[in-house]
C-alpha cells in the first residue's frame, strides 16, 4: 500500500505559494498560458497518487512516487557538459531550468520558416502556434497528476517547428542537466511537422550531480543525488511528414523519472520514436501514438507504457522494445494496441525482448491487445532469455574475451533498434553510449 | 430454440446398440439439448438472498461437522470484505444481484446409486443429457448434479475395488474427513477472490475424488452440472488428489435452460498432484446465454507430476475463468488448453495462471478464441517466475479470430521473470478467415457458411484433437451450430 505521506495534498516544495511566485515572475507570458497552469495546478492537487488497484501501476513501485522534500530550483551550475558528439542543425542546452547555451538554426533554415526555440521565447514570439499543439492529444496512462505537475511549473522546454516540404538532415539537439539534491525539473518539448515535412529531434537527459562533479558526461559514471523530473512530450507531424525523435536518459541513481509523450500521426506521417533508457532509479515512460490519418505509420522503441491507438484504416505500426537487463535492473513493458472499429486493414505489431543478463534481474512484461475490427493483422510477442551460450562460446572460441563477447551481443541485439535511425552521427554517438555500460 | 427431438426420444434403446450411441454421444454440450426445464418440487429450499441464516440453513441440513459451519462462516464474513474486481474486470459484474439469487435447492441429501431410484423428472433430465448411455458404454463413474446437491452417482466396480473415492462434496467431507481436509481450501484459500470466498460460503455438491498411490483410472471420470431453476446459483466444490503415481482423468460438462434472469454459477476446483501424479481435467462449458459463470480453479503440482486443464467456453454470458497450475515440485509440469468462442452478448474472459515455484519447473499455454458477432474474447494470462529459481520454461500462445467486422478481442498476458536462467516466450495474433481461403472453398462447390465453418473448425482443430473422441465430435458440431449466420 501506499504509505501514509502520499496524499492528494499539496506536498512540501510544490506548495501554493511556491505557485503563486512562479506564476508572478512569468506575468510576461500570455494570458491562455497562465490559465492553463492555474487549470493544471488544481488539477494536480485534485488527483490522488497512483494506488495499488490502479491497473495502470500494475507492479510500479509506488513508495518511490514520494515526492516530498523536492524543491523547484531556482539556480543553475556554471560548467555544462555538453554531451552531444555530432553534427546538428541547432542546439539548447537547459541546466536546471535555464537555458545556459544555445546555437541558432542556419539563416536558409530560418528563411524556410524553420522555427527552434526555448519554450519561454516561442510563447512570446509564436504564442498562437504554441498553443494550438500544446497537449492537444494528451495521454491517459495513469500520469495525469504529473502530466498536471509539468504544465504547472514547466519551464525549460523546446519548440521546434518545421514548415510543410522542409527538410532538415541534421539532428536538432535539445539537453537537459538537472544538478542538485532533491531538485525537480519539468521539460516540456513541442513538435510540429508540416504537411510532407522531415526532421529528427533527439534530447539527452542529464544529471550533472553536485556542481563540482560538472564535466561528468552522459557516458560516465551516474551520480547518486536524489532527483525528481516530470517531462511531458507533444510530437505532430502532419500529412506525409516524416519525424525521428531519439530520447536518452541518464539521469542520477536516485533519480524518479516520469516521462509523457504524446505522438499523433496524420495521414501517411511517418513517425520513428526511439527512447534509450540508462539510468534513473525509478524510471516510467508513458507514450500514447495516435495513427489518426489512413496509412499513418509508427515506428517506436518504447520504455515502458507504450499505447498504440489505430483510429484510422489502413494504418501500421511496430514496436520493437528491447532491454538487457544488467544487476538489480527491473523493467516493466506494459504495451497496448488499441485497434478501433472503424480502422479496418490495421497491421499492428508489439515485441519486447528481454535479454537478462544478471541473476538479480527482474522483468515484467504486459503486451495487450484490444481489437474491434476483424479484418486486421495484429500480434505480440514477448521473450525474456539469457545470451544464448552458443553465440557466446562460438565467440570465445575464436579467442574475444568474455566481457567483449557480451558486449558484442548486446550491441548486436540492440542493432536491430538502433540500425532504424538513418543519421550515423548520431548511431554511433547512441552505440558508443551502450558501450559505456559495459565499461565498469 | 427447439431441441432436437429425435436425437432423446429413446436412450434406453440407444444404449443397447453402440454404432448408433456414437453417433449421437455426449450431449449437454449443445446449447439447444440443454434449454429445456421442469417443474420441480424441491424438498430443501433456502429461499432467496444471501445471510448467516441462509448458510446455517445449508450447514444444517447437511448435518455438517461444527468446523466446515465456522469455514463457511468466515469464508461469508470475507466475501462481503472483498470489493468487486472492477477495476480491471468488466463492469457486467455489478449486475449481479446477490440478494435475487437463491444459494440452495435440493430435492434430497443422499444421492442415489442406481438409476432406477432417481425421482423420474430428474430421470427425465439426465437423460436428455445422455448421462446413462454414457455410462453404460464406457465411463468409470459419473456424478450428476442438479441445482445444489448430487442427483445420482456412481462409480463403477472395478475403479471402487482400486480404491479410487468419488463422491460429493458433503459426503466425502463427511466419510473420508482424513483424506480431504488436509488439501480442503489450500490450494485455492478462501480469500484468493470475491466468488472463491462466496463458494466457500455456501459450496454444495461438487466432486471430490481421491486416487491412491500408483493406481491409473483408465476410463475418464464424468460429471454433469445442470441448472434447472431460475434465479439459481450453483456453488459446487470439486477437489481432486491423485496419490504418488496416480493417474486420473476427469470430464465435466454443464448445462441450463434459458431463463429471463440470470443465474450465478461460481466454482472451485482444486488439484492436487502429488510426486509423479498426473491429472487431466476437461471442461465443456455450455450454459444458456444468461448465466455468469465466474469460476475459480487451482492445481498444485509436486515432483515429476503433471496437471493438464483443457477448458473449452461455449455458452454463458460472461466467463470469468483462469485455470491454475502452482508448479511447487522441481521437474512439475502444467498445461492449459483453451477454446473460447464468443457469440452476441457474450464475452469469455478466459486464461491461464502459471505458477513457478521449484527449479526445472515447465509450463505450457495454449489459448484459442473465436469472436462471431458482437461477442468478445479476452485472454488474461499470468506466468510467474520468481528469483531463486533455476531452469524455469514457459511457452505461451493465444491466436485469435475475428468473424465479423464488430468482433472484439482483448489480449492481456502479464509475464514477471527473475534471473537469468530461464526462457519464456508469449505470442499473441489476431487475425480473420482469409478471403483467398474461403474463395478456394466456393470455388470447390462449398457454400460460403460451409467453408467459414470449415476455416473456423481448422483454427482449433489441432487443440480439439487432443480432446476425447466424443467430446471433439460435438465440439466440431457446436462449432458449426455458432457459425450459422455468422457470414453474409
Amino acid at each position: 500500500m501506499s504509505a501514509p505521506a502520499l496524499s492528494s495534498s499539496p506536498v512540501e516544495g510544490f506548495t501554493s505559494t511556491r505557485f503563486a511566485q512562479h506564476l508572478s515572475h512569468r506575468a510576461y507570458l500570455p494570458a491562455w498560458w497562465l490559465e492553463a497552469k492555474k487549470a493544471a495546478w488544481n488539477q494536480f492537487n485534485a488527483l490522488p497518487l497512483p494506488s495499488r488497484t490502479d491497473e495502470n501501476w500494475r507492479f510500479s513501485d509506488l513508495k518511490g512516487l514520494d515526492l516530498s522534500g523536492f524543491t523547484v530550483p531556482e539556480d543553475h551550475s556554471r560548467q555544462i557538459p555538453n554531451v552531444s558528439s555530432f553534427p546538428e542543425a541547432a542546439e539548447i542546452v537547459f541546466s536546471n531550468r535555464q537555458v545556459v547555451a544555445r546555437s541558432h538554426v542556419s539563416a536558409d533554415l530560418a528563411a524556410k520558416g524553420v522555427i527552434f526555440a526555448p519554450l519561454d521565447e516561442a510563447l512570446r514570439q509564436h504564442g498562437d502556434l504554441v498553443r494550438t499543439y500544446f497537449q492537444k492529444h494528451p495521454a491517459n496512462l495513469g500520469s495525469e497528476k504529473f502530466v498536471a505537475l509539468n504544465t504547472a511549473l514547466t519551464v525549460a522546454g523546446g519548440f521546434l517547428y518545421v514548415p510543410a516540404d522542409v527538410e532538415v538532415a541534421l539532428p536538432f539537439v535539445i539537453q537537459h542537466t538537472l544538478t542538485g539534491h532533491n531538485v525537480s525539473v519539468f521539460p516540456h518539448t513541442i513538435v510540429v511537422l508540416g504537411p510532407r515535412a522531415k526532421a529528427t529531434l533527439v534530447e539527452f537527459f542529464v544529471s550533472g550531480g553536485s556542481s563540482s562533479d560538472a564535466g561528468r558526461s552522459l557516458a560516465n559514471a551516474a551520480p547518486t543525488e536524489r532527483q525528481f523530473v516530470s517531462g511531458v512530450n507533444d510530437l505532430h507531424a502532419a500529412e506525409g511528414a516524416q519525424l525521428t525523435y531519439v530520447g536518452a536518459q541518464r539521469w542520477s541513481r536516485e533519480t524518479l523519472a516520469i516521462q509523457v509523450n504524446s505522438i499523433a500521426a496524420e495521414r501517411d506521417a511517418r513517425v520513428l520514436s526511439l527512447n534509450l533508457h540508462l539510468g534513473g532509479r525509478q524510471a516510467r515512460h508513458e507514450s500514447h501514438s495516435r495513427l489518426l490519418g489512413p496509412g499513418a505509420d509508427g515506428d517506436s522503441e518504447f520504455d515502458q507504457r507504450p499505447l498504440q491507438t489505430h483510429v484510422s484504416p489502413r494504418t501500421t505500426s511496430n514496436l520493437p522494445y528491447k532491454n538487457a537487463l544488467l544487476d538489480t535492473a527491473k523493467t516493466i513493458f506494459s504495451g497496448l494496441i488499441i485497434v478501433e472499429p472503424d480502422a479496418q486493414k490495421t497491421d499492428a505489431y508489439q515485441k519486447n525482448r528481454n535479454l537478462m543478463l544478471s541473476d538479480t534481474a527482474e522483468a515484467h512484461s504486459l503486451p495487450g491487445l484490444e481489437i474491434q475490427a476483424n479484418d486486421v493483422k495484429c500480434s505480440h510477442g514477448s521473450t525474456s532469455a539469457r545470451i544464448d551460450g552458443e553465440q557466446e562460446f562460438y565467440l570465445k572460441a575464436r579467442g574475444i574475451n568474455p566481457t567483449e563477447a557480451r558486449r558484442l551481443l548486446v550491441s548486436a541485439f540492440f542493432e536491430e533498434v538502433l540500425n532504424k535511425l538513418e543519421n550515423e552521427d548520431l548511431h554511433a554517438a547512441l552505440t558508443g553510449l551502450i558501450a559505456a555500460q559495459f565499461k565498469k | 430454440m427447439q431441441p432436437p427431438s429425435d436425437l432423446l426420444a429413446a436412450p434406453e434403446t440407444e444404449a443397447a446398440d453402440t454404432a448408433t450411441a456414437v453417433e449421437n454421444p455426449t450431449v449437454g454440450i449443445d446449447q439447444s439439448v440443454g434449454d429445456f426445464t421442469y417443474d420441480v418440487k424441491y424438498a430443501f429450499d433456502a429461499g432467496s438472498g444471501l445471510n448467516e441464516g441462509v448458510i446455517r440453513y445449508i450447514s444444517d441440513v447437511k448435518k455438517e461437522a461444527s468446523w466446515i459451519l465456522d469455514f463457511r462462516l468466515k469464508a461469508y464474513q470475507t466475501f462481503l470484505d472483498k470489493p468487486m474486481p472492477t477495476h480491471w474486470a468488466t463492469k457486467d459484474l455489478e449486475n449481479i444481484d446477490f440478494n435475487k439469487i437463491r444459494y440452495y435447492l435440493s430435492q434430497g441429501q443422499k444421492p442415489k446409486r442406481t438409476w432406477d431410484e432417481v425421482p423420474d423428472d430428474i430421470k427425465r433430465t439426465f437423460e436428455r443429457l445422455g448421462i446413462p448411455e454414457q455410462e453404460r458404454k464406457f465411463l468409470a463413474g459419473v456424478e450428476a448434479q442438479f441445482d445444489s446437491e448430487a442427483a445420482y452417482s456412481n462409480v463403477k466396480d472395478i475403479v471402487a475395488k482400486q480404491g479410487v473415492i468419488f463422491c460429493n462434496s458433503t459426503e466425502a467431507l463427511r466419510e473420508h474427513p482424513e483424506i480431504f481436509r488436509k488439501w480442503f481450501g489450500k490450494v485455492i484459500p478462501t480469500g484468493d477472490n470475491k466468488f472463491s470466498a462466496l463458494n466457500s460460503a455456501v459450496f454444495s455438491g461438487g466432486s471430490f475424488i481421491y486416487v491412491p498411490p500408483g493406481v491409473k483410472v483408465a476410463m475418464p471420470l464424468q460429471a454433469y452440472f445442470r441448472i434447472n431453476a431460475e434465479n439459481f446459483g450453483q456453488f459446487e466444490r470439486t477437489l481432486i488428489i491423485a496419490d504418488e503415481g496416480a493417474e486420473v482423468t476427469y470430464m465435466e460438462g454443464c448445462t441450463a435452460p434459458k431463463f429471463s434472469t440470470s443465474t450465478l454459477h461460481s466454482a472451485v476446483v482444486e488439484l492436487v498432484a502429488l510426486k509423479g501424479a498426473k491429472i487431466q481435467y476437461i471442461t465443456v462449458q455450455n450454459w444458456a446465454p444468461n448465466v455468469f459463470n465466474l469460476v475459480t480453479k487451482r492445481a498444485i503440482a509436486m515432483e515429476d507430476a503433471e496437471v493438464k486443464w483443457i477448458d473449452c467456453n461455449i455458452g454463458s454470458r460472461l466467463t470469468m475463468k483462469y485455470p491454475g497450475v502452482i508448479l511447487k515440485g522441481k521437474r512439475a509440469r502444467g498445461e492449459v488448453i483453451s477454446i473460447a468462442l464468443a457469440n452476441d452478448g457474450q464475452h469469455q474472459d478466459t486464461g491461464a495462471k502459471m505458477i513457478h515455484a521449484a527449479d526445472d519447473t515447465t509450463s505450457v499455454i495454449v489459448a484459442k478464441s473465436i469472436s462471431v458477432g458482437q461477442g468478445r474474447s479476452t485472454y488474461r494470462g499470468v506466468v510467474h517466475i520468481p528469483k531463486h529459481l533455476k531452469g524455469c520454461k514457459n511457452n505461451t500462445e493465444c491466436d485469435a479470430l475475428l468473424i465479423n467486422t464488430n468482433s472484439r478481442t482483448d489480449t492481456y498476458p502479464a509475464i514477471v521473470v527473475r534471473g537469468d536462467t530461464h526462457a519464456v516466450q508469449h505470442e499473441a495474433s489476431v487475425s480473420k478467415v482469409s478471403e483467398d481461403m474461403i474463395f478456394y472453398m466456393q470455388q470447390r462447390g462449398l457454400t460460403e457458411a460451409q467453408a467459414m465453418s470449415l476455416a473456423v473448425n481448422g483454427f482449433v482443430n489441432d487443440l480439439v484433437r487432443q480432446f476425447p473422441m466424443e467430446y471433439s465430435v460435438e465440439l466440431k458440431r457446436l462449432i458449426d451450430l455458432e457459425m450459422e449466420g455468422s457470414v453474409g
